[in-house]
This record gives C-alpha cells, sequence and structure tokens, in this order.
C-alpha cells in the first residue's frame, strides 16, 4: 500500500497526543519538559510531510517553507528547552525537590 | 521480488513510525527517569529516520545534530543534577491519569479521522526534491534572512538567560 500524507498526519498526531498525555500526568517537571519536546516534534512532523506531499510551486520564495519553518522550531525548541531546564534547576536548588505537586506558589 | 520492493516504503514507514510511538510511551510509563531520558532519544532518532522517508535529509540530520546530541544531553545534565539519589522516586504519576487519558484520546479520536478523512488519499509527487540542504540555505539566506538573524538573537538570549537563572551565587 501507498504511504499517503493522512498516514504522517496520524502518526504525527498520536505522538501529539502521547506528549499531552505525559504533561498532564506526570509529576517530576524533566519529564513534563521532555514531554513538551515531543510535542514539538509531532508538529515538525506535519509541516515536513506537507512540504513533501502539497509543494508549493513558487521557485525561489516557497520551495521548500515546511523546511525552512522546521528549522527556526527546531532552533526555539533548543532555546526553550535549555530555559526550561535552567529554571527547574534554580527551583531545585531553592527547595530541593522537583516534583511539580509542591510548586504552586509563586513567592517562598 | 516484484511484491517486496513494491512493500519496502510501507515496510520502513510502519517500523520508524512503531519505533516512535513505542518510544514515546516508554518515555510517559516509565518511573526511571534516565529510561525515560533514554527513550526520547530514541524517539527523536524515530522521528530522524521519518524526515528521511520524507526526503529531508537536511532536517533528518539537523534533528539528530541538535535534538539527540544536544537537547537530550542537556536533559540528562539536568536529571543528574536535580537527583538526590539514584534509581529514580516511586510514584512518577499524578492522580489525573484517568481525566487526562479520557482528554487525550477525545483529542486522538477527533483529529484522526478528520485528518483521515481529507488527507488520507494525497499521494506524494512523483519526484523529490533534490539538494535539501542547498534550497533550505538559499531561502535562509535570501527570502527569510530576518527570521535567520532574529533566531541567532532569540539563541543569544536563552543562552544568556539560562546562565543567569542557574548560576550559583
Amino acid at each position: 500500500m501507498t504511504i499517503t500524507l493522512g498516514h504522517y498526519l496520524v502518526l504525527a498526531a498520536l505522538l501529539f497526543s502521547i506528549g499531552l498525555y505525559g504533561v498532564l500526568t506526570r509529576r517530576n517537571a524533566i519529564t513534563v519538559l521532555m514531554c513538551v519536546e515531543m510535542m514539538l516534534n509531532a508538529a515538525n512532523i506535519n509541516m515536513v510531510a506537507f512540504s513533501r506531499y502539497l509543494p508549493a510551486y513558487l521557485p525561489g520564495k516557497t520551495e521548500m517553507l515546511g523546511h525552512v519553518f522546521v528549522v527556526f522550531t527546531i532552533t526555539i525548541a533548543a532555546a526553550e528547552a535549555a530555559v526550561g531546564l535552567a529554571i527547574v534547576l534554580a527551583i531545585y536548588r531553592l527547595r530541593h525537590t522537583v516534583k511539580l505537586d509542591g510548586m504552586n506558589e509563586m513567592k517562598w | 521480488m516484484n511484491h517486496l520492493s513494491e512493500a519496502l516504503p510501507a515496510i520502513w514507514f510502519y517500523t520508524f513510525a512503531g519505533v516512535v510511538l513505542v518510544s514515546a510511551l516508554c518515555v510517559v510509563g516509565l518511573k526511571n527517569i534516565v529510561h525515560c531520558a533514554m527513550f526520547l532519544a530514541s524517539t527523536f532518532l524515530g522521528v530522524a529516520a521519518i524526515y528521511f522517508l520524507l526526503n529531508a535529509e537536511f532536517i533528518a540530520v539537523v534533528q539528530v545534530l541538535i535534538y539527540v546530541g544536544a537537547i537530550t544531553v542537556l536533559i540528562l545534565f539536568a536529571i543528574m543534577l536535580s537527583q538526590k539519589f539514584l534509581g529514580g522516586e516511586i510514584k512518577q504519576h499524578n492522580t489525573q491519569s484517568l481525566p487526562a487519558a479520557a482528554l487525550t484520546a477525545v483529542l486522538a479520536g477527533v483529529l484522526i479521522p478528520v485528518l483521515l478523512d481529507t488527507w488520507g488519499k494525497v499521494e506524494a509527487p512523483a519526484e523529490a526534491m533534490h539538494g535539501t540542504a542547498e534550497t533550505v540555505g538559499a531561502m535562509l539566506v535570501q527570502p527569510y534572512v530576518v527570521p535567520f538573524e532574529v533566531a541567532s538573537l532569540v539563541l543569544l538570549a536563552a543562552m544568556l538567560g539560562a546562565v543567569v537563572i542557574a548560576r550559583k551565587d
């Protein structure tokens, strides 16, 4: 059977749902950040699949536009992971725990 | 022989899709957080293989370099710096497992039929574009040079912010 666009989109939707479940249920802050990265990967799969299956034919301006967008998404995801983990480490140094259950107050 | 070569793209897709989804389930399900990080790396590698199947070689290599190479190592460092003992903790899931499972099942159940309905029949154009890296590079310096420069500023700001936040006083 040929692999259609729908196959890749369903794969991305499932990966996104699994990441969403992880964000909602895990107690460790670092695992939540891992699941957020999984959700971003699902969005990237979507964009690359659309770029392959439905290419826009304005040469010079929009060839592989999906790929360019994915480059930027990966960049921003890396920056967000770095800052998020720095925040988790700062909180760990203050409270000696990374469980999300106790992190519901803004000021100590 | 002809049957095998016709079915081969489907075999590759289902294999790597299986790797991605099983690794993702292990990331959200396992107790030991270091195991979760390892399966996250395997998820990223599976996604890179999916990019290769989509003829996106440049994005696949960028995925391996940045996600597997940098972000996974960053997560492992954060894990090692924030655990008081090795071996992981006992309860890794909070009390919201059932509502969260219901919500994600509803999301997947609504998304997947809509996606299959609209795009289930779109097949790939016969020839894929060659020279992915060249084309993406040309687009990044010709039409999209402003987002490219802004992205480097964002990375600089993130780097400074992470150093300042995580610094010991």
